[in-house]
């Protein structure tokens, strides 16, 4: 019922994006999104789909768990095509009723679909591929520095590892709760907005209810084993950049390189 | 015939890596009136078979029969299927949700579109059917002990007046007092008003003593389908799934194997009683 939804959610196999280091996809992924809204013409968006598309095939992940991520900024993505469509100025194309459709609009119209689609697409193949302890662990070391400033890194990421590692759980409740509601013939789906808003309750209180419970029960669990923070917190796992991480920078950095040089530099 | 399952299987997030199959090839009839425990260990896939019966679920391949008519064909009302194949989930508690325990049991009832009146008239029943006293019902659900929880969610979906009743674990989580109060209402409201009951539990000792027929699940398939006693003459065999028989029968077998001249079908301990004082020569 709600298990099509792809972020934060980890898809288990074996390959080699999945052994790399947490850093280094997550500092793919910013190098990645950057390269997307530095580009202006498709030369470099072919060479984005191009690296992208290595990466899907060497990460094997099944393409479809991507585009089930898509599914959630349908909307976000019509309303940006759309806008950028007719509400660019610029030598028209054609026109009908008031709106006009511009040279520079289509062209902005689809290199906002390209982005999008692709940033979605690198984001989950990032998320897919990388647990959330992982990428939590990865993100506490990259923004490590900034603990000089008094930036409570250690406690945000622990935040965010939580609230990532409860999306399943809660999904699952939501599941269950649903189906219980179900069985004693509640309906979730027919009726107007209103109807449909009150018919959330009987799955709203107890899923807060729950969600209260598992936190009770989570912060009595760390504070049994002596949780206090950052200070002093070794790992059983540290992370250490092996050989396959400095090749990843290599070619993620050759990649940038290429697709910048192609995508805004050079012009035919 | 009541419900009629013909080749179900049921394979989860089919065609991914994590793909499994919780239900293989399972096929059951389960006839009106019958007292049904339905056994397995963890992840033996019984849940999974419940939650088909009511059409939570729909089988990846196979049919289910309710009273002869197949519940996924189109234009078939799966609403007054629930009612009428009531089920309540493992930890009933945490699907309550009103701000008090009448107008929470009354939930089912009134999604059955029935008028007001009925509606109070089932939830005062079926509050009465799990013994509860009036003091709790206008109490908010959540101020309640956990088997008293448990009692309000049973009562929420009797209140529908189900013809099929199924229990998923049931007792899980209780102390052995709360665990007999549920088990013993369970077995009166069945006495009283003959409907079906399927009781789902990895517990032999819960469902020995009440149940007509046990249906034993391993890995998503039917290993044993009899009565209890014939089930737990696959002692071993239980045991090597994960699951055991009721501790009676493992004394009957010691006792016979040191000789005594006791039948090893005893399955409560008033049945093992009698067979030991008759096998010392002495009369209960």
């Amino acid at each position: 019922m709600l298990r099509d939804i792809t972020l934060g959610q980890y898809y288990q196999t074996e390959s080699v994006i999945h052994k790399l280091d947490p850093r280094v996809k997550l500092v793919a992924t910013i190098v990645f999104i950057i390269t997307l809204f530095l580009i202006n013409n498709f030369i470099g968006y072919i060479i984005a789909a191009v690296f992208l598309a290595c990466m899907v095939k060497l990460s094997k992940v099944p393409f479809r768990f991507m585009v089930k991520g898509m599914k959630s900024i349908v909307f976000l993505l019509m309303i940006a095509v759309v806008f950028n469509l007719f509400l660019t100025p610029g030598e028209p194309l054609f026109s009908f009723w008031r709106l006009t459709v511009t040279k520079e609009g289509l062209k902005l119209a689809v290199m906002m679909a390209i982005r999008l689609v692709f940033l979605i697409i690198g984001s989950s193949l990032m998320t897919l591929t990388t647990t959330p302890n992982n990428l939590t662990d990865g993100m506490e070391k990259l923004l490590s520095p900034l603990k000089r400033l008094h930036v409570p890194v250690h406690e945000v990421s622990m935040m965010m590892s939580i609230a990532l590692r409860f999306i399943p759980i809660l999904l699952e409740e939501t599941d269950k709760i649903m189906k219980a509601q179900i069985a004693r013939g509640a309906d979730f789906e027919s009726g107007n907005l209103i109807k449909k808003a009150k018919s959330l309750v009987p799955l709203l209180v107890p899923l807060f209810i729950s969600a209260f419970r598992r936190a009770n029960d989570l912060a009595m669990a760390m504070e049994a084993r002596c949780y206090r923070g950052g200070e002093h917190r070794t790992k059983m796992k540290p992370l250490i950049y092996q050989k396959r991480d400095r090749a990843a920078y290599g070619v993620l950095f050759a990649y940038a390189a290429v697709c910048i040089y192609f995508g805004r530099i050079f012009t035919i | 015939m009541a419900i009629i399952l013909n080749h179900v299987s049921h394979i989860y997030e089919e065609g991914t890596s994590m793909e499994a199959a919780a239900l293989k090839d399972v096929s059951l009839a389960i006839p009106d009136g019958q007292f049904i425990g339905l056994i397995g260990h963890t992840g033996s896939g019984k849940s999974t078979l419940v939650q088909h019966l009511n059409g939570l679920m729909k089988p990846t391949s196979g049919n289910i029969f309710y009273n002869g008519a197949d519940i996924h064909e189109e234009g078939y009302n799966k609403k007054e299927l629930r009612s009428k194949v009531g089920l309540v989930f493992q930890y009933p508690e945490h699907q309550l949700f009103e701000i008090d325990v009448f107008s929470d049991v009354c939930f089912g009832p009134k999604n059955m579109g029935l008028d007001e009146k009925e509606v109070q008239l089932r939830a005062y029943a079926a509050l009465k059917q799990v013994g509860l006293e009036d003091d709790y019902f206008y109490q908010s659900p959540f101020d309640l002990s956990g088997g008293q929880k448990r009692r309000v969610a049973i009562a929420g979906v009797l209140a529908m007046k189900p013809e099929v009743l199924i229990l998923d674990e049931p007792t899980a989580g209780l102390d052995p007092k709360g665990r007999d109060e549920i088990l013993d209402r369970i077995a009166a409201l069945r006495k009283e008003t003959g409907i079906t009951v399927i009781l789902v539990s990895h517990s032999m000792d819960d469902v020995a003593k009440y149940v007509d027929r046990i249906v034993v699940m391993n890995q998503g398939g039917v290993m044993y389908d009899d009565e209890p006693k014939k089930v737990f003459r696959y002692y071993k065999e239980l045991e090597a799934v994960g699951l055991a028989a009721p501790q009676v029968t493992y004394i009957m077998h010691a006792l016979k194997e040191k000789g005594y001249p006791v039948n090893t079908d005893a399955i409560t301990i008033e049945e093992a009683k009698d067979e030991i004082l008759k096998a010392l020569g002495m009369k209960s």
